[in-house]
Order: C-alpha cells, then sequence, then structure tokens
C-alpha cells in the first residue's frame, strides 16, 4: 500500500487524493479495532480521522487549478496487471466539489448526530462510507470505480438495518437488493466495455484511454452504455426506478439519510457524466431524449407525491426525486450551462436536502414523530428552529440569493437552448415545489400550536454548530457561487467538446433570433405604430 | 455621486442583518427605530444618486441601449458566469430606476416610520422590522437590478417577504394560509418570468437591460409576443391581475402596515415596472392584450369593491382595480402615464392603507365598517388625512390622481374608445366605493361600542399620513399636462423608451375627456352621499352576494384545488405506492415464488441430480438427432 502514497505528475507531491480515501478508511479500522471497553472513544476518534479527511479536502480545493480543463492529482499505480486495471485516481471541476461536499459532511454529522447505540460500529461504517464515495468519484479506473461503487453500498445497508427506525429492515433490505440490481447490470457492462473497447495494445479498464479511444462498435456501445445508465438512474434515482429512496430515506437514522442525499445519489448523475457522456457519447446523444424525458418526469411526479406525504421524512425524500430530476434534465441538455448547472446543483442538493434531513432528525429527537398532521405551531415554540427551517426551505424552493436557486437556473436556461419544450415542462416543477414544501411547513410550522408542540425545545448550541455549516454554504453559494462554477467550467466544456466530437451533436448558438421564430424571420417587430 | 448607488440597498440590508443577530437584544422600539434609520439613509443615498443622476448630461446619445447618457451601471461581482452567460451582480442608474426608488423608500421610510407605533407592543417587534428591511432591500434590488437576474432575484425576494409578512401572525391559521397562497400564486408569474428570461437569452444572448433594448429590435415578432405574454403573466402574479389577483384580497391577513407598503405601494407595482422596463420588447398584440387584461380587472376589481364591509378588503381590491388601469396605460403604450399612477398611486394608496391601520388601531382590531362610523370627532389627523386620500383615488382635481388617471384615460381613449368607456366606469365606481367607505368610517353615526374607546394614534403614525396626504394632494406636480414643459416626468423618461407616446388628441378633446373623468368621478361621490350619508336611496340593495363574494371566482377555484385538484394529486401519491412500488414488490415477490418453486431441485441428494443428468442427456441425445434428420 506503500506504494500508493508516491504521487505522481501533479502540483503537490503530497498524494492528496489517495489520503482522502485512505484516511477515512483507516479510521474506520482503527474505530473497529478499539477496545471493547471504551465505545465512547469511537466517535470522537472517528469524527478526527473523518475531518482529517475534511481538512484534506480543503486543501484539495484549495490548491486545485480552476484553469486546468484536466485531472489534477493523479496517481496511478499497476494493480491487476494481466487485466490492465490499475488505482487510478485523479480529480477534475466535476468531481472536485463533490469530493469536498462527501468529505465535509460525513466529519459534521459525525460530530453532530447522535447514534443512540453502538458508536463503535456505526462510526466505522460512516468512515467507510466516506472512504468508498470519495473513492467512486476520483476513480479513473472502470473497476476500480465498481469495486468502491459496492465499497459504499455495504455500510449504507448497514447503517440503515442497524441504526434506522421502525421499517429498517425491509428498508435497508429493498435498498441493497434494488442497487445491487443495478450494479450486476454495471459490471457486465464495464467487463464489456473493457474487453471489447480495449486498444489493440491489450485489455484496459483505464477511464481515459476507452474514452478517448472510442473503439466500441455503435450498437455495442449502445447496449453497454444502457446498462450503465441503468445502474446510474436507480441511485439517482429517477421514476419509476425510485422507490426504494422514500423507504431508504425515512427509515435510515439522520446521519445515514444525510449522506444517503448528500452523497450517494451523486454517485448516479456524476457516473452519468462521468461514465456516460465521456465514455460514450454517441450513444448519450441517441439515449438523450428518454433520458430527459425521465428526468423531466421525476421533477414532476416527484413533486406531485412529495405534496401528499403524510410523514416528513418521506416529503423531503420525494422532494429528493424531483430535485434529481432537474440534473438529469442538465446533463442531458448538453449545454454549458446545463452540465455546469447540474453539477453544480448536486453541490446545493447536498447541502439543502443534507440541512433538511438534519432538521427532520432534530424535530423527531424531540417528538418522536415525524407525522406532519400530529404536529402544529412549532414556529411559537421554537423559532430560530423554524428560522433556519424556514431558510434552507427557501433554498430548496429555489429563492434566488440562496444555493438552490443557481443550479436550478442554470440547469434550466442552458436546457432551454437545446430542450426548451422539456424546460418549460420541468419549469412548473418550480411552481410545485413551493406548493409542497410551504404546505409542509403551514402545517408543522403555522397554527395554534397543541401543548405538545408547546414544550418543543429551540435548538441547542451544538445543533445549531451542525447546521452553521449547511447554513453559512446555503447563503455563500447562493450569493457568490463564482468559484464553484469557475472550476466546473473548464472541465465541463472539456467534457462537452469530447462529447460533440464522438456524438455529432452541435449546440446551437445563441444569440440567432430565428431559433424560436414562427417562420417570419424578416419581420422586424414594429415599434412604430402603437 | 451615481457610483453611491450599491448604499441604497446596502444600507437595508445591513438592517436586516443586524437585525438578524441583536434584534430581540434591542427590543422595542429601538429594533424599529434602527430600521426606520437604514431605510431613512437608503432614501438619502437614493437622493444623492438621482442628483448625481440629472448631473449627467441627458443629451448624449448613444450610450447602451440608446439611452442617451443618462445610464450609470455599478458592477458589483459576477454573480454566475459560465458558459457565454454572463450574469453580473450589477445595478443600474437610469431614470426609471431612480423613479422608482425614490417612492419606493420615501414611501417605504414613512412606513416604518409609522410601524414604529403601530407594531407597538407586538411580541415580535423586532422581527417584524427585520423583515420590513429585508423587504426593502429586495425591493430596491428589483428596480436597480442591470438585467433581469438580479430583478429575479429582487421578485423572489419581494415574494418571499410578502409570504413572511402575511403570515406574520401566523399562529392565525387564515394569516398562514394567506401567505402560502401569496407565495404560490406569485410563482404561476415567476414561472412566466423565468421561460421570458430563457427566451430572451436563447435568442439575443443577453440577459442585462440595456443588451435587450439593443437587440429587441431584431427580434422576430413572433418571438416578441411569446416573451411579451410570458412577461404579462409574470406581471400579473405580481401585480394581482385577473386571473391571478387572487392572493392580494387574502394578502391583507398581514399587518398593516404591510397592506400599505408591499400590497399597495411598492411590491404590486413590479410587474408594472417589469414591463415598462422591456417595454422595447412589447409587440402590438400583446399591448392589446395588456390592455384587455388591465382594462378587465381595474373593472372586475371595482365592482367587488363596493359591497365589501371589511376596511382593508375594499382597499385591497381598489389596489387591484388601481392596478388594473396601470396595465390599461401600459398596453395603450403610454408607459409614463403607468409610471406617473404607479408613483401617485403609491402615496394615495400608502395614506388611504395607513388610515385604515390608525382606525383599525384606534378602535381595537376593529375592521368591519358596520361596526365604524363617526369617527372623524375622535380622529381628526387620521380624518383628515383620509379625506385627502379619498379625493385624489376618486380623481377629484387638483389632487394627484386626476392627473395621472386622466393621462391613462386619454391614452385609452386614443387606443381604443371601448377601453377607455371601461376605464371611465371604473372611474365611477371608484368615486362611489371610497366615497362609500370614507362615509361608512368617518361620517354618520356611531355604530360601535363606547368601551372600544377609539382614539387618535400617536405621532409616529399620524406623521407619516400628514406627509403622504401632503404627497396625495401635490404628487400630480411631477406631471402636468397641457404646457409641454411642466411634464417633468415624461421628460425624464423618455429615454428609457424605446417608442416614447405622444397624444394626438386635441387640446379640447383633452379637455373635454378631462371634464368627462371629473363628471363621472362627481356621479359617484353623488350617488355615494345619496345612499350612504343622506339614506336617500335604500342600501340594502347596493351590496349584492355576487359582488361582495366576488364573483364566487376565487371560491370557485379554491374549491377547484382542494377538490379535484388535491384529489388528482392523491391519485399520483397512491398510484406511486400502489404500481410503482408495487410493482417493484411484485418483482421481488415472482422471484422468491419462483425460487421457492425451484427449490425442490436443490434437494442435495446425489441420485437425483444424477437422474436430471441422465434426463438431460437424453432430451440433448433426441434433440440432435432430430435436428441432423431435418
Amino acid at each position: 500500500m506503500g506504494a500508493l502514497f508516491a504521487a505522481s505528475g501533479s502540483a503537490s507531491d503530497f498524494p492528496l487524493l489517495n489520503a482522502l480515501i485512505f484516511v477515512p478508511a483507516v479510521g474506520a479500522l482503527v474505530v473497529a479495532l478499539l477496545p471493547r471497553s471504551r465505545p465512547d472513544l469511537a466517535r470522537p476518534l472517528g469524527t478526527l480521522f473523518a475531518a482529517v479527511g475534511g481538512a484534506l479536502a480543503l486543501a484539495l480545493a484549495w490548491q486545485f487549478d480552476a484553469a486546468d480543463a484536466g485531472f489534477q492529482f493523479v496517481s496511478q499505480q499497476s494493480w491487476i496487471p494481466a487485466l490492465g486495471i490499475s488505482w487510478h485516481v485523479g480529480v477534475d471541476g466535476i468531481s472536485l466539489w463533490l469530493v469536498v461536499l462527501t468529505s465535509l459532511v460525513v466529519p459534521i454529522v459525525l460530530a453532530g448526530v447522535d447514534p443512540h447505540h453502538d458508536p463503535k460500529p456505526y462510526t466505522a461504517w460512516m468512515l467507510l462510507l466516506q472512504a468508498g464515495s470519495v473513492g467512486a468519484f476520483v476513480a479513473l479506473d472502470l473497476f476500480l470505480f465498481f469495486v468502491m461503487f459496492e465499497v459504499v453500498l455495504v455500510p449504507m445497508y448497514l447503517l440503515i438495518a442497524g441504526w434506522g427506525y421502525e421499517g429498517r429492515r425491509y428498508a435497508a433490505t429493498k435498498f441493497f437488493i434494488y442497487t445491487m440490481a443495478g450494479s450486476a447490470l454495471l459490471l457486465v457492462a464495464i467487463v464489456a466495455t473493457a474487453v471489447l473497447g480495449s486498444p489493440d495494445s491489450g485489455i484496459t479498464f483505464d477511464l481515459q484511454t476507452l474514452a478517448e479511444g472510442q473503439l466500441l462498435g455503435e450498437n455495442t456501445a449502445r447496449l453497454c452504455f444502457v446498462a450503465f445508465a441503468i445502474a446510474f438512474l436507480v441511485k439517482v434515482p429517477v421514476v419509476p426506478l425510485h422507490t426504494w429512496l422514500p423507504d431508504a430515506h425515512t427509515e435510515a437514522p439522520t446521519a445515514g439519510s444525510v449522506v444517503l442525499a448528500a452523497v450517494l445519489l451523486k454517485l448516479g448523475t456524476y457516473g452519468l457524466l462521468r461514465f456516460g457522456l465521456y465514455l460514450f457519447p454517441e450513444a448519450s446523444d441517441w439515449a438523450a431524449p428518454v433520458l430527459v424525458t425521465v428526468g423531466v418526469v421525476g421533477v414532476i411526479w416527484g413533486a406531485i407525491t412529495a405534496a401528499m406525504q403524510r410523514d416528513l421524512k418521506r416529503l423531503v425524500a420525494y422532494s429528493s426525486v424531483a430535485h434529481m430530476g432537474f440534473i438529469v434534465l442538465g446533463i442531458f441538455a448538453f449545454t454549458a450551462q446545463a452540465v455546469g448547472g447540474g453539477v453544480i446543483q448536486m453541490v446545493n442538493h447536498g447541502i439543502s436536502t443534507g440541512a433538511l434531513f438534519l432538521l427532520v432528525g432534530m424535530l423527531y429527537e424531540r417528538r418522536h414523530t415525524r407525522q406532519i398532521d400530529e404536529l402544529a405551531g412549532i414556529q411559537s415554540a421554537a423559532p430560530v428552529y423554524a428560522g433556519v427551517f424556514t431558510l434552507i426551505m427557501l433554498s430548496s424552493v429555489g429563492v434566488p440569493g440562496l444555493n438552490g436557486f443557481v443550479g436550478e437556473f442554470l440547469i434550466l436556461i442552458g436546457s432551454f437552448d437545446t430542450r426548451p419544450v422539456w424546460t418549460i415542462i420541468a419549469a412548473t416543477g418550480v411552481i410545485l415545489a413551493a406548493l409542497y414544501l410551504l404546505w409542509a411547513y403551514q402545517r408543522v410550522f403555522h397554527g395554534p400550536p397543541a401543548a405538545a408542540d408547546r414544550q418543543t425545545a429551540d435548538l441547542r448550541r451544538g445543533e445549531l454548530l451542525t447546521l452553521a455549516p449547511f447554513v453559512i454554504a446555503a447563503v455563500a453559494l447562493g450569493v457568490y457561487p463564482k468559484p464553484l462554477l469557475n472550476a466546473v467550467e473548464p472541465a465541463a466544456d472539456k467534457l462537452l467538446e469530447h462529447f460533440e466530437e464522438y456524438s455529432g451533436f452541435k449546440v446551437p448558438e445563441l444569440g440567432d433570433p430565428v431559433v424560436v421564430d414562427h417562420g417570419d424571420s424578416t419581420g422586424e417587430h414594429d415599434e412604430d405604430d402603437h | 455621486m451615481v457610483e453611491l448607488v450599491w448604499l441604497i440597498p446596502a444600507l437595508p440590508l445591513a438592517g436586516f442583518a443586524v437585525l438578524l443577530l441583536a434584534g430581540p437584544r434591542l427590543g422595542e422600539p429601538r429594533a424599529g427605530w434602527l430600521a426606520t434609520a437604514a431605510s431613512a439613509g437608503s432614501f438619502l443615498f437614493t437622493l444623492v444618486t438621482f442628483g448625481g443622476l440629472l448631473g449627467l448630461d441627458s443629451a448624449t446619445t448613444g450610450g447602451a441601449g440608446g439611452h442617451g447618457g443618462r445610464w450609470f451601471v455599478s458592477t458589483l461581482f459576477e454573480w454566475m458566469p459560465i458558459g457565454g452567460l454572463e450574469v453580473d451582480a450589477a445595478l443600474l442608474v437610469d431614470p426609471l430606476s431612480m423613479t422608482m426608488a425614490l417612492f419606493v423608500t420615501g414611501v417605504g421610510t414613512l412606513i416604518h416610520l409609522y410601524s414604529v407605533g403601530y407594531m407597538h407592543g407586538d411580541p415580535k417587534y423586532s422581527k417584524f422590522f427585520l423583515y420590513l428591511n429585508l423587504f426593502l432591500f429586495s425591493m430596491l434590488m428589483l428596480v436597480l437590478g442591470e438585467n433581469l437576474v438580479v430583478t429575479f432575484l429582487g421578485w423572489e425576494g419581494v415574494g418571499t417577504c410578502s409570504y413572511l409578512l402575511i403570515s406574520f401572525w401566523h399562529e392565525r391559521p387564515t394569516a398562514a394560509t394567506a401567505g402560502k397562497k401569496a407565495f404560490v400564486t406569485n410563482r404561476i408569474g415567476d414561472f412566466g418570468f423565468m421561460i421570458a428570461t430563457f427566451l430572451l437569452w436563447t435568442t439575443l444572448g443577453t440577459v442585462s437591460y440595456a443588451g435587450l433594448a439593443a437587440g429587441a429590435p431584431a427580434l422576430a415578432t413572433g418571438t416578441a409576443t411569446a416573451v411579451s405574454l410570458l412577461l404579462l403573466l409574470a406581471a400579473a402574479g405580481k401585480s394581482a391581475q385577473l386571473p391571478l389577483y387572487v392572493w392580494l384580497p387574502d394578502a391583507m391577513e398581514g399587518p398593516t402596515p404591510v397592506s400599505a407598503m408591499v400590497h399597495a405601494a411598492t411590491m404590486v407595482t413590479a410587474g408594472v415596472y417589469l414591463l415598462v422596463r422591456l417595454n422595447p420588447v412589447l409587440t402590438d398584440t400583446a399591448l392589446l392584450i395588456i390592455a384587455i387584461v388591465g382594462a378587465a380587472t381595474a373593472l372586475f376589481a371595482a365592482l367587488a369593491a363596493v359591497a365589501q364591509h371589511d376596511i382593508k378588503k375594499v382597499l385591497a381590491y381598489s389596489t387591484v382595480s388601481q392596478l388594473g388601469y396601470m396595465f390599461l396605460a401600459i398596453g395603450s403604450g403610454a408607459y409614463v402615464a403607468a409610471i406617473f399612477h404607479v408613483v401617485t398611486h403609491a402615496f394615495f394608496k400608502g395614506l388611504l392603507f395607513l388610515g385604515s391601520g390608525s382606525v383599525i388601531h384606534g378602535l381595537g382590531d376593529e375592521q368591519d365598517m358596520r361596526r365604524m362610523g363617526a369617527l372623524r370627532a375622535v380622529m381628526p389627523v387620521t380624518a383628515v388625512t383620509f379625506i385627502v386620500g379619498w379625493l385624489a383615488i376618486a380623481g377629484v382635481p387638483p389632487l394627484s390622481g386626476f392627473w395621472s388617471k386622466d393621462e391613462i384615460l386619454l391614452a385609452a381613449w386614443e387606443q381604443h374608445r371601448l377601453l377607455w368607456a371601461v376605464g371611465l366606469t371604473t372611474a365611477l365606481l371608484t368615486a362611489y366605493y371610497m366615497s362609500r367607505q370614507t362615509f361608512l368610517v368617518f361620517f354618520g353615526g356611531q355604530r360601535w361600542d363606547d368601551s372600544a374607546h377609539p382614539h387618535e394614534s400617536p405621532a409616529t403614525m399620524t406623521l407619516p399620513l400628514v406627509v403622504l396626504a401632503g404627497a396625495a394632494a401635490i404628487g400630480g406636480a411631477v406631471n402636468l399636462p397641457l404646457v409641454g414643459d411642466w411634464l417633468v416626468l415624461e421628460h425624464f423618461l423618455e429615454p428609457v423608451l424605446a417608442d416614447p407616446h405622444h397624444f394626438t388628441s386635441e387640446t379640447w378633446e383633452k379637455l373635454l375627456l378631462a371634464f368627462v373623468a371629473v363628471l363621472a368621478a362627481l356621479i359617484g361621490i353623488t350617488v355615494a352621499i345619496a345612499a350612504w350619508l343622506r339614506s336617500r336611496i335604500p342600501t340594502d340593495k347596493l351590496e349584492p352576494a355576487l359582488l361582495e363574494n366576488v364573483f364566487y371566482f376565487d371560491s370557485t377555484v379554491s374549491n377547484f384545488v382542494g377538490g379535484p385538484g388535491t384529489k388528482a394529486f392523491e391519485a399520483a401519491a397512491t398510484a406511486d405506492r400502489r404500481f410503482v412500488d408495487g410493482a417493484v414488490n411484485g418483482v421481488a415477490r415472482l422471484v422468491r415464488m419462483l425460487g421457492e418453486a425451484v427449490r425442490p431441485l436443490q434437494s442435495g441428494y446425489l441420485r437425483h441430480y444424477a437422474s436430471g443428468v441422465a434426463v438431460g442427456a437424453i432430451i440433448l441425445v433426441i434433440w440432435l438427432a432430430l435436428r441432423g434428420v431435418s
């Protein structure tokens, strides 16, 4: 393993990406090996490991060269040479912020959310989740990606099954089987892609070699893409492959829900970008109409079903389906704004939905219910809590000035260029988002509080500290998203260039007044006869 | 001096920040004074910037978008730059933005001051001013934004603050519902705003107003009309036009200063501002539709105002009706008249709302006019200022409302006689219902219990009334007709307009129309006197249920949303559970059943497996043999 830390390539000699994976992984091991007599050490120690990962991620963002569109901090070690499999990691503008998000969210929820029992295994699994997720986001080898993709699955399953609520077993099993089914397809497709798409020099699982080579035949590539896409679409999830999500989210412990929303779902959309658009440009273009459709259907269906949920946590879960649908639309709209907006939305959805799950969890701790009709008038009893909830809710609704708007707006404005009709339909989701969130807010927070509601305690200092990073990020990224966009843009542009080169898709030129014309291109509209 | 424009929104934002962190500690009345000071400072810097703008040479041509020399952009930072999209956090100083900012901060400051007294004793005193400052900041971003997206920031910001302020007394279910209704209904308009932005960006490649004004003539007519109608949808949401007006009457659940500031003087005029700002894009077809929507809304809401009993509901429907006038003006191409009416309306409607608040305050939260009457003796300042507001809105010369309404009617006359007739009818109704209100509240017999102890409001509340009454009285002076040089507002705003409107009527025609308008107002007032003051006309027939219930429009919509609408959503959720998820669990069950079915095969007995192999081998041999034959 020591060889892995001998970096090659990038700006820094320190193998930052490997450290980002191995620090939490080693942390998981250390926590697991703690003596049984000292379970109290698990969370502090685990938080420390996770936080070191967070600090390293910030260092990564700091050292990241936004002008460089390619992969940075690259580290490559031979792993299974006979099959052309290597430990190949690197980060670009598309994965950078997801790595940062993952590495920051896990320490925050580890520190801020009490698992109530068995802290030792809980902490170890959370750390492994962090390691696996980061690994999946930086993997540049198909096989390595698959391993990381699967590594993530196990701790999540155990966290739901071990620390969840009443229906946890059903939810955990459903989650596991559902995503496993997708993974099976993924594995077959990965092997097929490597076997059939490798250059003559020998088989390889290297993402860049395969993507730049484009050696697969058209039909084979399409078939492989479909398998990849299904695995990712389950993860996103899109309608109708989404029903594992509300169960998993609702039954998962708070920290699990937060990580699930903030990080795990992104594996799906990230995968669609990295292993869809990049690896199969022509097939992506071919399948885009279907994918855009399922994305937009998700936006509307997620919103409508969210509105009718009786369980607050389930409502947030369904809102996730709607928000993730926007990202799918953005990715397959193939413009810089839409794809860039999609990446931004991945981060912002993590912040706002992650915070919503934290908030719902805090309410459950107090009231031991999440049923909307068993709650009322909470704002009177807990104004600070209500204030934070309002802010995050507005962020989720997409009010400008807060983070949620940026991604949504960029996705929509970018998608309108190539897919105006779908964009118009998706934009109605903006109305629906206001409807379901404000309606739920009214029922839970407004109105006259009952006796039990009156006794709902406001936020404690520790909880405020847990929420503070989310609140700060929501405002900061809403007001000044430029640093994120600056890093995302070159990578998104490069990806789209690659995509256009191999797919034959052409993004229409802007500023062409006849794009939406109704045939009358010469008749400038006359201002003189009002 | 124009460089200081950033301070205009920065001060209320700073006020918001301080109140957020230290509001409860500041407490009453310091939190209120702080917010008022922030607003006053903002007004001051608007004056300074305005002075700076006047200092720029208006004669210079060739400025951005043909706006002449009076055009200054202050870019704060790049907001969302990606690909070809440039969205700057930038403020625009031009005649239109300054006209809006002046009355927004001016009237806004008076309403802040008024609230210091009105909100006395409220347990959430500091939070009220927190929202009020945030609202002012958003409203200023809306009017000062240099591009559609910054305006949208303000647009959504005022919508959010409106939601927070309407549901301020959130333990009251009606207030909570009204806040939600306002936000969601506005979002329908926001949808139009967004699509219009997308369409403009994809066709013209820019979202900045300068770029849009320059590019608009090149737009194909179909595109321009589509954009115009989407903007109308946006404006109809924010400015409460048919059919999206339904949220505004309900918004009266908020504290009265909010009704005055947000739902009468400032926010609801945002739609008018947006259409005027993008006037180069509007096509003739779109203008006609805007005029029709405006005229229809004006008449519809005026009819509703005739039969309301709640003192604020009358004013709410009146506001909807007056906003309709502004849309009628825009649709007639008379953009200056629209903005002129925005300004005078801010004065007299702000005044009337604050006056009604003073009455409600004095009567211990009584809002039903049937339990008022004869209040002019106990509330002299409120009464006198309210009367000024009444005469101004009724269109009695020389008060401000007369001048702006007269211009709108003239423009409508030249555009379409039918629209003028609707506008004139509305003017008559306006004079009537406002007279009815004034008489019911301040004149006639006492209909309240002596235990109510009505009293005049404190100075913090009456001072704004007096100032606004002064403005409502003489505000028309900014744009007096007949003598060309007196059209100050028109000349000032002209550079912003792609196609400045010029009245073609002869002077005698104008005078005749003005005379007819005044006559209509006098008829309205006379009927009201006869009915409500002298009791010459039986009043029981003057408040038909159809009008009191506003043609049952809102209740029909609500019943639909609450009935079939909710049912459809519920059906979707059920389908999600039963069919989508049911299918998943069905597959799982199927797999398990298959597993159970084939489990006996896995018996563990070697002889079973061996016989299986043997049978298989035989079948294979037979199959091969058969294939070989054929």
